[in-house]
C-alpha cells in the first residue's frame, strides 16, 4: 500500500515536472535571451530543493517500477513482493544519497 | 469512450476469468487487463515504456542534475547539445515516452478518484488535449531548432 501510494505520488510529481520542463524548453527555440531569462526559475532555492525531491521521486519511480514489472512476468515474482520492497528502499538509498550530495556540492 | 473504473489498488483483484481460476493473490501492480484491447495496449505500454524512460530518463538526470548542475546549463548548453542529431533523437524519444507514460497514469488516477460521469469525460478531455499540445510544442522545440533562427528570432 506505502509502495502503491508513493508510485502514484512520485509519478504525478515528475509529470508536473515534465510538462513545465516542455514550456521552458519551447523557449529555446526563441533565442537566448527568452531562455536564459527563465532560467531565475531553475535557479532559485526553492527550485533547487525541488529539484532533489524531483530526483528522490523519479529514482523511487524507477526502482518500484521494476518491481512491479518482475511481479507481472516474473513466474516467481508475487512471492518476494514484501523483499523486493526492502531492495527497492535499500537500492534508491544507495543510488540517492551520492546523488543528492552531488546535487547540492555548490553549497559549500 | 470512457472506461470502466479498472481501479489500480495493491489489492485490486479483478472480476475477469483469468483471476477467477486462481486463488486472489495481492499484488503490487494492477492485473493484466482483459476485456478492453486499450487497456490491454495501456497496460503493456506502461512497461515497455517504463523501461526504456529509465535508460533514457536517469542518463538525463546524470547529465543535466549531477555532471552539470543548473547553474552551468543555459542556452548555450543546450545549443552546443542539440547540433548533435544523436542528443535530439535521444531527447525526441524521452520526450514522446515520458510524456504518454505519465499521461496515462494521470489517467489511471482519474478513473480512480474522479467518479462522476461529467467530471470523468472533462477531466479525460484535459488529458487527450494535454497529450497532443505538449506532444506538439515539445517535438517543435527539440526538432526544429535552429541556432541563426533562434537568434533572429530573439531580436
Amino acid at each position: 500500500m506505502v509502495s502503491w501510494a508513493l508510485h502514484r505520488l512520485a509519478g504525478l510529481g515528475v509529470l508536473v515536472f515534465l510538462l513545465l520542463h516542455i514550456v521552458d524548453i519551447f523557449a529555446v527555440g526563441y533565442g537566448p535571451e527568452a531562455f536564459n531569462d527563465l532560467l531565475f526559475i531553475y535557479r532559485h532555492p526553492i527550485f533547487r530543493a525541488g529539484e532533489v525531491i524531483l530526483v528522490a521521486g523519479l529514482y523511487y519511480h524507477a526502482l518500484n517500477g521494476i518491481r512491479i514489472i518482475l511481479v507481472d512476468f516474473w513466474s516467481k515474482g508475487w512471492k518476494y513482493e514484501r523483499q523486493m520492497f526492502y531492495a527497492v528502499v535499500a537500492l534508491f538509498l544507495i543510488a540517492f544519497i551520492p546523488t543528492a550530495i552531488l546535487m547540492i556540492r555548490p553549497l559549500f | 469512450m470512457v472506461q470502466v473504473p479498472t481501479g489500480s489498488g495493491p489489492d485490486q483483484v479483478s472480476a475477469a476469468p483469468r483471476s477467477a481460476r486462481r486463488a486472489p493473490i495481492p499484488r503490487v501492480g494492477r492485473e493484466r487487463p482483459t476485456g478492453s484491447n486499450f487497456e490491454l495496449y495501456s497496460w503493456y505500454f506502461f512497461r515497455v515504456s517504463g523501461l526504456l524512460l529509465i535508460l533514457l530518463a536517469i542518463t538525463h538526470v546524470v547529465i543535466m542534475h549531477v555532471i552539470n548542475t543548473v547553474d552551468e546549463i543555459d542556452y548555450d548548453f543546450v545549443a552546443d547539445r542539440w547540433n548533435s542529431p544523436f542528443w535530439r533523437a535521444f531527447d525526441w524519444l524521452m520526450l514522446v515516452l515520458a510524456l504518454l507514460h505519465g499521461l496515462n497514469g494521470a489517467r489511471i488516477a482519474v478513473d480512480d478518484y474522479v467518479r462522476p460521469r461529467g467530471w470523468r469525460v472533462f477531466a479525460h478531455s484535459v488529458l487527450w488535449s494535454t497529450a497532443i499540445i505538449f506532444l506538439i510544442i515539445g517535438s517543435i522545440a527539440v526538432v526544429t531548432f535552429n541556432p541563426d533562427a533562434a537568434v533572429t528570432a530573439g531580436r
